[in-house]
């Protein structure tokens, strides 16, 4: 017996919800907790994003360090990673992300597997690390003879000024053949992970991406596909079937990803943006240096996936190319469909919420979509406002206190290598023609008016939502795994997968609608209640009454 | 080859960590604050030191780990941290009620130099703290020490903060276990109440970190040490440390806080340590062993006897957090087993090195502390092979390189199911354990064994 709960309207929930906080923080959070509006296609109301964390709130949300070392830089495989710090956030990078990755030949550099850290001890902390870590860059060259080694720091070690950049130009010029940078990733810079991508993006565009004008791959139509991070390997589907289209990937920022294919990235024509977030400090810098335009895409969801990939081919402007891409899209859907129509039938109407990411919440509902769930509500962890709606806000958000410590650099054309892939009137032309480059509408455009937009939903917030609008699936993170489904409400988990994919691409998606088939019908959510629980005790009868 | 890179020559190194074998202490001292009722850990510095703690542990326990932070940016990093904490304490108490705030500090609050015992103090006298309600914390700088230290440091807190001596001695021993599974809790509280002995014991992980599913959250599950028991342990007759590097501070300060007479012994893992506890705990309660502990205890030497021929003379190299370490070798001693080598990231002391040595005699390598990581291990284990290894789910690269078969004991366990509900501690624990080891020992034996020489009956 189905059973009917009382829903209330997004206004009350937000009413309900602010009511428990203190009015400081009330006052703070009714500005993240927005009731979507879209007018003329794409109007959204504003919301209050990349914001602190209220102290002292169950927070969904990491660090810089885990933005960029965890996230952008993890993924690739042969560049050596070093951990400057205590030893703590070394060992929680370490693996834990999934991120795949398939050496060539078993002779290939691979050190994903490894977890290096400085381990600052008390007396490095009083005195300085600097020199334990140009011991530890010592050891490491002299073990495994990198091309490239990344430095990574924690919070103490910004506190007690230890210069990462200072040692990495002091080491390469003690090892002229490899490349050692250091990223100014302290925890504590920022509000949250975006951070430490913003961090990241800067470092791998100034020290890696345009220093090798020789290595490039066979092909015509060459791309870089940025934030794709090869979860469970997502990548591994997206590459076969871009090359099933007669496309070259060129490079995956980051997953599977080598630090050749970095380092020579400026040799392609397009860039092309999975995660908004993670990434597009990159997209719009290697834009401006070498004239190389981007656009976003998706490939999570197989409608998406098709559009993502006729858009690249459009690109192009190649009739083959076009042709090709089309019998790829006719091929995989015909599989996709199958599923997807049995799936749908069993999950069609069902509700979801999801609070993930800086672009994950928005991807996934396309899949979902799919399957004909209905998106309650979704947020970002650590989004800014463009992420919500669109980057035409770009101009209008203001530089607080937390974003100014995060360089931001000017870049310009590079003087011998900025060739534009396509000419600025052709560029005009086809923008003319609806083509987009450089743009991103953002999540909020994208779902229905009085949807709730939560942004840095936390603990309290999400067992409200839960409460009072029972939805049937969420997808968040692992922190919150076990909270929802301790109500016998089941939870995928967009960050890790829960350990299962690929998600992406055709294969990914027969996958995840298998996947949300199998946790909104299969049997075990039934036993959460006990028969006797429901049951009223007194109604028990004896053999002896009867 | 996952671990391709790994050399088998071994190199001196300095400053270089390959693959700890340790992690830093909040997570520890968070894990010991779940062990009592209604208390939330709270992480002192930036958030994304208590996101990983509780990611960590959540992979572990495969449940819902509650734990808040003072969110740190970069401005309290320089002005220090405590309007954060003030903040921190009212939104806490606020939005989760909790009984009891649990503080861990990160290094980031370390090197700042937070002073915690003032802001508390600051946080009593404005009146944030509601009555009944407790804040305490731990100090856990993370360039000290290691998890096992954090967790310490935290059980050591309960004890100052709670434990009180009212000069009316109860009938309690306090029982005070280092970082074990909230199932090797209840098995030492299993062989308590078997016994017949009223006890009191804290951190009590067990209902906590492996809380059964009733179709709702609870954000205080059932289990846990009530806070007014561990005040009571400050009136206990006497008191009993398990495991020495986890709780040697805490049952000093016990002692000399409360006049507790408090031994120290190693965690029960085996039939030695296990016999040592039951014999410590008859003593001093003043209890008769039971019937059914002694059917337990031999039970376990039963099995021992019937298939000692598979496991006796059996090489094992194990890695793990120092208590249990100490344990499982004296288990494998138990069975006959020789021990190649024995490494734990966390400084255990000079004292733990050498009784370690003691007990797994010559010829086997011991080390602990700086270096002694899993890429130190896997160069040892590529020089002397073992049939066995016991270590973290971290270990499994290093037992699919070399096909060695490994045996999950250490923290953390992100892989396999059962170390929070199946005990490795006290007879049945020890059972337990040794029936893991038997079937993976015979598992390898059929698997590897020649036809004509394969074999129905084991
Ligand atoms: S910053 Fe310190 S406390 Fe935080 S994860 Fe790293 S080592 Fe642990
Ligand atoms: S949205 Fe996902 S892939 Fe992008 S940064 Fe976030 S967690 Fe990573």
């Amino acid at each position: 017996m189905p059973v009917v709960h009382e829903t209330p309207t997004a206004e009350e929930f937000k009413t309900e919800v602010l009511e428990k906080y203190s009015s400081k923080v009330a006052k703070k959070r009714s500005k993240q907790i927005i009731i979507n509006k879209v007018e003329n296609k794409e109007d959204v109301p504003e919301i209050l994003a990349n914001s602190r964390t209220i102290p002292g709130i169950i927070t969904m949300r990491g660090c810089a360090y885990a933005g960029c070392k965890g996230v952008v830089l993890g993924p690739t495989r042969d560049i050596l990673q070093i951990t400057h710090g205590p030893i703590g956030c070394g060992f929680y990078s370490w693996l834990t992300r999934r991120n795949q990755t398939k050496p060539v030949t078993d002779q290939d550099e691979n050190y994903i597997t490894y977890a290096m850290s400085t381990d600052l001890q008390e007396d490095e902390i009083i005195f300085g690390g600097e020199k334990k870590l140009r011991a530890a860059i010592d050891e490491a060259v002299a073990i495994f003879h990198p091309k490239a080694i990344g430095i990574f720091a924690t919070c103490p070690v910004g506190l007690i000024g230890d210069d990462v950049h200072a040692v990495a130009r002091a080491m390469e010029e003690k090892y002229p053949d490899i490349n050692i940078f250091g990223f100014s990733c302290e925890g504590y810079k920022g509000v949250s992970q975006s951070a430490g991508h913003h961090v990241a993006n800067n470092k791998v565009f100034t020290d890696v991406v345009g220093i090798n004008d020789t290595f490039t791959k066979p092909g015509k139509f060459k791309l870089n596909i940025l934030g794709e991070y090869n979860i469970g390997g997502d990548a591994f589907e997206i590459e076969r079937i871009v090359a099933d289209c007669g496309l070259t990937l060129h490079s995956t920022f980051s997953g599977n990803s080598t630090y050749e294919e970095f380092s020579s990235a400026q040799n392609v024509d397009l860039n092309v943006v999975m995660c908004h977030r993670s990434i597009n400090y990159l997209a719009e810098m290697m834009d401006k240096k070498y004239g190389i335009p981007w656009f976003k895409v998706n490939f999570v969801g197989a409608e998406a996936t098709s559009k993502s990939l006729r858009k690249i081919a459009q690109f192009y402007q190649d009739d083959e190319l076009i042709k090709k891409t089309e019998a790829v899209i006719e091929r995989e859907m015909a599989e996709v469909e199958k599923v997807r129509l049995d799936v749908k039938s069993r999950c069609e109407g069902k509700t979801a919420v999801l609070y993930v990411g800086g672009s994950r919440a928005h991807h996934y509902q396309e899949l979902l979509g799919e399957i004909g769930l209905n998106i309650l509500s979704a947020g970002y962890e650590f989004a800014h406002r463009d992420d919500y709606e669109g980057r035409k806000v770009l101009g209008s958000i203001v530089i607080d206190a937390d974003s100014r410590n995060i360089e931001e650099l000017t870049i310009e054309a590079d003087p011998k290598r900025y060739k534009p892939r396509i000419s600025a009137e052709e560029r005009a032309k086809r923008e003319k023609d609806g083509f987009e480059f450089a743009d991103y509408h953002g999540m909020m455009s994208e779902m229905p008016g009085e949807t709730l937009i939560i942004d840095d939903c936390n603990h309290y917030e999400l067992e409200e939502l839960l409460d009072r609008f029972h939805p049937d699936l969420v997808c968040a993170g692992v922190k919150e795994k076990y909270v929802v489904q301790k109500r016998g409400i089941p939870m995928k988990q967009l960050h890790s997968y829960d350990y299962m994919g690929p998600f992406a691409g055709y294969k990914g998606a027969v996958n995840f609608y298998r996947e949300i088939d199998r946790l909104l019908n299969c049997n075990a959510f039934k036993f959460t209640k006990a028969p006797w629980d429901t049951d009223p005790e007194l109604s028990a009868t004896y053999g002896f009454n009867s | 080859m996952l671990l391709r890179h790994t050399p088998k020559e071994i190199v001196e190194r300095s400053a270089l960590t390959i693959n700890p074998a340790k992690t830093c202490q909040p997570v520890g001292a968070m894990y010991a604050a779940l062990g009592i009722h209604r208390c939330l850990p709270h992480s002192h510095g930036s958030q994304g030191c208590c996101a990983y703690h509780r990611s960590a542990l959540t992979r572990h326990y495969a449940e819902p780990i509650m734990g808040s932070t003072s969110s740190f940016t970069e401005g309290a990093s320089v002005f220090g941290g405590q309007s954060n904490m003030l903040e921190s304490i009212n939104n806490i108490f606020t939005l989760y009620d909790p009984d009891i705030i649990a503080v861990n500090t990160t290094c980031l609050s370390e090197v700042i130099g937070d002073d915690l015992k003032q802001i508390i103090n600051r946080a009593i006298v404005d009146n944030k703290i509601p009555p009944g309600k407790t804040v305490m914390f731990a100090s856990t700088p993370s360039f000290k020490g290691s998890h096992v230290t954090g967790y310490a440091n935290m059980l050591t807190a309960m004890v100052q903060n709670f434990a009180e001596k009212t000069g009316a001695k109860n009938n309690y021993v306090t029982l005070l276990p280092s970082f074990i599974e909230p199932s090797d809790m209840s098995e030492i509280k299993h062989i308590a109440a078997e016994m017949g002995v009223q006890y009191i014991m804290y951190p009590d992980t067990s209902g906590v970190v492996n809380a059964p599913m009733d179709g709702k959250f609870h954000m205080y599950p059932k289990g846990g040490t009530p806070k007014e028991l561990i005040r009571a342990s400050g009136d206990s007759r006497s008191a009993i440390a398990l495991g020495r590097v986890g709780t040697f501070q805490a049952a000093q300060l016990l002692d000399t806080k409360c006049k507790v007479k408090t031994d120290i012994l190693d965690l029960p893992i085996g039939i030695t340590a296990t016999d040592a506890f039951v014999d410590t705990l008859r003593k001093t309660a003043g209890v008769t062993v039971p019937e059914s502990i002694n059917t337990e205890r031999g039970q376990l030497v039963d099995v021992l006897c019937d298939k000692a021929q598979y496991v006796y003379g059996k090489k094992v190299s194990l890695m793990g957090d120092p208590d249990t370490l100490y344990g499982l070798v004296q288990f494998c001693k138990d069975a006959g087993m020789r021990i190649l080598h024995v490494v734990t990231g966390t400084p255990a002391g000079a004292k733990w090195d050498r009784r370690m040595k003691e007990l797994t005699g010559e010829g086997t390598i011991v080390k602990s502390g700086a270096q002694a990581d899993l890429f130190y291990l896997h160069q040892l284990l590529q020089n002397d092979r073992p049939d066995l290894l016991f270590g973290n789910t971290y270990c499994k690269y290093i037992s699919r390189d070399m096909d060695i078969p490994l045996i999950r004991t250490a923290f953390p366990i992100y892989d396999r199911i059962g170390h929070s509900y199946v005990p490795i501690t006290g007879y049945r624990g020890g059972l337990n354990l040794l029936i893991k080891v038997l079937d993976i020992l015979m598992e390898r034996q059929d698997r590897d064994a020649p036809e004509e020489k394969f074999e129905l009956v084991m």
